[in-house]
């Protein structure tokens, strides 16, 4: 980005994140006369679900289908935009006064904004199965992030394992671009049609039932699917060889494999907020942390709102709507005399979002992960950056260890780079089920800046008043 | 909910002073009960920067010092001992520490301090010097060009505070001590020679009480006749990725954990309950510790953390009995690390026998704090 | 184990692993390089010495860290890979000087 303008010390609105949400706040910020930079960790705007849609390899549009097309528009949307997009910029800290710690090409700055819009989205809920940091295992997620940024697919003995829609449709944008699977394993408990049935009226209603039953049907006609899986481990000496299940009661079959792609769905990435002490919530349907926020995505921490699946999983279109309406609640408080017709109309936005949201906890009660799954035992890894079992968490539990916070001291457990992203909903259910409390009861890791990590040279680098000088200097 | 059940002792605090504590009363035999508060509490336990620390400690009160050079000595065996209980190893080391210099003024000040330490009379002997650049160099050689000398005390050392958090409590545990998390104290009652403790989690009844609780003692001590003005002061600290084994000495601000990672200290803030991290904070001491040791620029910071030191307005410990509610007893001090050893081997015993001999524990009541002033 | 869509255009960069030729496409990144090239693990822990590779390919899991140009422990799926880079395995902990 040789001809990007210079960072400023300050905006009036900072988006993090370059993603549906983001992408939307931005233009309309940026459109009504905000000054507005959006950070971005990847080097091209678009988030996971439009990840590189304006310089995919993927040649064929048909292989990823038109959903994922769709976000060119976010994309050019934000190209034509007075807003300072800046990629390759990884976030790592945000203030109650709306101090942003930010790190480019390997130089951390301090950026301030008077409303901040955090749009970071969400990652992959963790899949704890024995075997699961093996080499040659990986989430669905990361594989369709190789296909759409790098035009790659899997070689070799490839299965798919796991609950939820993006399991689905990368089976089908592997299809589609050739690949052969071997199988998938489908993790769904039975029992879930029974509790998801109820709802399924409001889904029939949905724009996301047709796309994804056709998609469904296309992938159950080409590939070999084993329902009910009830078990399931990678093993190998190494890296991945094979990948061992259990249909229903029935015996254990082992498959060899060298790829084994995994996926239970997708949670709020909540680091960042919660390291700004904004409160989160048990979401008992959705089995993760979501921010409370009131209905522009705004939170109790004054100027600071979240949009996107960050506040809450609904999806790409839902994304998009919700970061209009964070975009439209900062600049009603900062330009309040903005021309109304630069600006989508609310009452529009809502419709289209309660459309998008239709249906929501249908697929939330029909894909939600099995206690098997989210609750492992033995010796399986529970945190994979200091490689803490599941044994040792429920043993420290009978130490008198009640929540994550003491039991991250006893165990080092979410201490990693990874800062728990990886292991906290694991932690945090482990403690509640030996406990027998919920979740809520139990809470999550406190966060703390930096939730990336930054160079300690990068850190001593910045600015720093008489105050912390005098703090830290002492004879 | 616990019932009411009958303790030799409850020890209020779960932390590293509360459970050192009371695993010292529970391997003399006492029946002892620990109240904690839950997960999320201002645990400096969690917080500290695991050095057992001598040097320029006792400025002020020769009988703090003193009391320090004791636990140091002692902590290998404490560390042995729990070692061969529960099989964890705290990783003690005691290879002598360094508090190094940035400049010449900074240096001198340094010397000053320690000589006014050494003079105070009744200060116990022990060795310590002056080194300059070059001597330092020789035990730590990457150190950067600003660096222009150290003190150096060969007492000095570092341990794995968390995991001696963990043995403390596997200690506790195995000796029969009773847990009780979520037990936040709302009031203590002194009848009939017992104490009967009103918490969250239930009543609790005991013959003796230790306060173990930090910065809550100021709040719980008047419940049992107790005054014990502590206040907290804030401190961060920085932590780095794991790295190969690059230092062989724990530096006053810089130590490299058993396990690799680096940590970086620390701050000294008055902020009330406030724990939340500055990022001017942070930056000053990565300018530091970069100055110390150019290398660490390279490495990630992975975590950063602020947590609540438990100060008294000189600094220095307090230990006391309740004249009051006889049985009821205070330690607070903000080297729960160092003085870890004391705590379990020589305070506990004490406190068991049901008395602080008051010719070496008087100079460290809180009535040192009520000198009225001069007329 | 990864390939290439035919049509995906063309491998022009070419960077070392362990001092060893891999071809790369501009636009990928370095985590992906090595799983187009067959490279089984970026890293081993510092733990247990265990092999890890790419595990989310979106800068959450960091089990893609590897040492890229001198540099150890960066993320590999979040740098760019460029032209004559040099990457090395990591191994377990870093060393303060790289």
């Amino acid at each position: 980005m040789s001809n990007a303008p210079e960072l400023r010390d300050s905006y009036d609105v900072a988006i993090i994140g370059a993603g549906p949400a983001g992408m939307a706040a931005a233009a309309i910020c940026a459109g009504a006369g905000l000054s507005t930079v959006v950070f971005d960790e990847q080097t091209t705007a678009g988030g996971q679900i439009y990840r590189a849609v304006g310089e995919t390899p993927v040649r064929r549009a048909a292989v990823l289908g038109s959903d994922y097309w769709y976000g060119e528009r976010l994309v050019h949307a934000l190209r034509a935009s007075a807003a300072h997009h800046v990629p390759g910029a990884t976030v790592w800290s945000l203030s109650r006064e709306r101090e942003i710690g930010v790190s480019i090409a390997g130089a951390a700055r301090l950026v301030q904004a008077r409303r901040v819009i955090i749009a970071t989205g969400a990652l992959e809920r963790p899949f704890p199965i024995p075997g699961w940091t093996l080499p040659g295992v990986m989430t669905a997620g990361a594989a369709q992030i190789l296909l759409k940024s790098s035009g790659m697919i899997p070689q070799g003995r490839t299965v798919l394992a796991g609950s939820g829609p993006l399991l689905w449709l990368l089976a089908w944008q592997y299809l589609n671009a050739g690949a052969k699977l071997d199988a998938i394993l489908d993790t769904t408990p039975r029992a879930n049609r029974k509790t998801a049935w109820p709802l399924a009226a409001a889904f029939l209603l949905s724009p996301y039932f047709r796309k994804g039953l056709r998609l469904l049907l296309s992938v159950r006609r080409r590939v070999r699917v084993i329902a009910d899986v009830s078990d399931l481990r990678a093993e190998g000496d190494g890296r991945l060889q094979a990948v061992v299940y259990r249909a229903g009661d029935g015996a254990e079959t082992r498959l060899p494999a060298d790829t084994l792609l995994v996926h239970q769905g997708v949670v709020p990435n909540v680091n960042l907020a919660m390291s700004v002490g904004i409160a989160h919530r048990w979401d008992d349907d959705q089995l993760c942390w979501t921010p409370v926020v009131d209905g522009f995505g705004g939170t109790a921490v004054d100027g600071i709102a979240i949009a996107g699946d960050g506040a809450g999983i609904a999806g790409a279109w839902a994304a998009e709507e919700r970061g209009k309406l964070a975009a439209l609640a900062a600049v009603r408080a900062l330009k309040p005399d903005a021309r109304r017709e630069q600006l989508p109309d609310e009452a529009q936005v809502r419709l289209a979002l309660a459309r998008v949201e239709r249906g929501r906890l249908f697929l939330d009660r029909l894909y939600r992960p099995a206690d098997r799954f989210r609750l492992p035992d033995g010796d399986t890894l529970v945190c994979r950056c200091e490689e803490v079992s599941a044994r040792q968490i429920v043993e420290t539990v009978a130490l008198g260890c009640t929540g994550p916070n003491q039991m991250k001291s006893f165990l080092r457990c979410g201490m990693g780079p990874c800062q728990g992203r990886l292991c906290g909903l694991t932690v945090t259910e482990l403690i509640a089920r030996a406990r027998g409390v919920t979740p809520a009861e139990v809470g999550h890791y406190r966060l703390r800046p930096p939730v990336k990590p930054i160079t300690l040279g990068e850190l001593a680098a910045l600015p720093k008043n008489e105050a912390a000088i005098k703090a830290v200097v002492r004879g | 909910m616990s019932t009411a059940r009958d303790f030799d002792v409850a020890v209020i605090g779960g932390g590293l002073v509360g459970s050192a504590i009371a695993w010292g009363l529970a391997k003399v035999g006492q029946r002892v009960a620990v109240l904690d508060e839950g997960d999320i509490a201002f645990r400096a336990s969690r917080g500290n920067f695991a050095l057992v620390w001598v040097q320029s400690k006792g400025l002020g009160m020769p009988e703090y010092a003193g009391w320090t050079v004791r636990s140091s000595e002692a902590w290998g065996g404490f560390a042995d001992a729990l070692q061969t209980q529960t099989g964890i190893d705290v990783s003690h080391q005691r290879p002598g520490g360094f508090h190094l210099a940035l400049s010449e003024r900074e240096l001198e000040q340094r010397e000053q301090v320690l000589k006014r330490l050494h003079n105070q009379p009744a200060m116990q002997r022990y060795d310590w010097e002056i080194m300059d650049r070059e001597r330092v160099r020789q035990a730590l050689p990457q150190i950067g060009p600003e660096v222009v000398g150290a003190s150096y005390c060969p007492l000095d050392g570092h341990v794995n505070s968390l995991r001696l958090f963990r043995a403390l409590h596997t200690g506790m545990q195995q000796l029969g001590v009773t847990y009780l998390p979520n037990h936040a104290v709302d009031g203590i009652e002194h009848r009939n020679g017992e104490f009967i403790i009103r918490s969250a989690g239930g009543e609790v009844r005991s013959a003796k009480l230790v306060l173990a609780a930090g910065n809550g003692n100021a709040r719980l001590g008047p419940m049992v006749g107790l005054d014990v003005p502590v206040r907290p002061q804030r401190g961060q600290i920085v932590v780095t990725e794991k790295a190969a084994p690059f230092l062989n000495y724990p530096v006053v601000t810089v130590r490299q954990t058993d396990e690799g990672g680096v940590m970086l200290g620390d701050s000294l803030e008055e902020a009330g309950f406030d724990p939340t991290v500055g990022t001017g904070v942070i930056s000053m001491i990565a300018d530091r510790a970069v100055r110390m040791f150019p290398q660490l620029a390279r490495l990630n910071v992975v975590r950063s953390w602020a947590a609540l030191r438990v100060m008294t307005k000189d600094g220095f410990p307090i230990y006391d009995h309740s004249a009051t509610c006889p049985g009821a007893f205070v330690a607070t001090c903000h080297s729960g690390v160092t003085l870890a050893a004391n705590h379990a081997l020589a305070l506990a015993p004490l406190i068991a026998a049901g008395r602080l001999p008051s010719e070496q524990f008087e100079v460290f009541s809180a009535r040192r704090f009520h000198v009225p002033a001069a007329a | 184990m990864f390939q290439r869509l035919p049509d995906a255009g063309d491998t022009t960069l070419s960077i070392t692993v362990d001092g060893k030729p891999v071809t790369a496409r501009a636009g990928d990144s370095v985590a992906a390089t090595l799983l187009a090239a067959g490279i089984d693990h970026c890293r081993t822990t510092p733990v247990s010495g265990a092999p890890r590779a790419p595990y989310c390919m979106m800068g959450v899991c960091f089990e893609c860290l590897m040492v890229i140009d001198g540099v150890g422990n960066r993320q590999g799926c979040l740098v760019p890979v460029r032209d004559g880079m040099a990457v090395e395995i990591q191994h377990g902990k870093r060393e303060l000087a790289r």
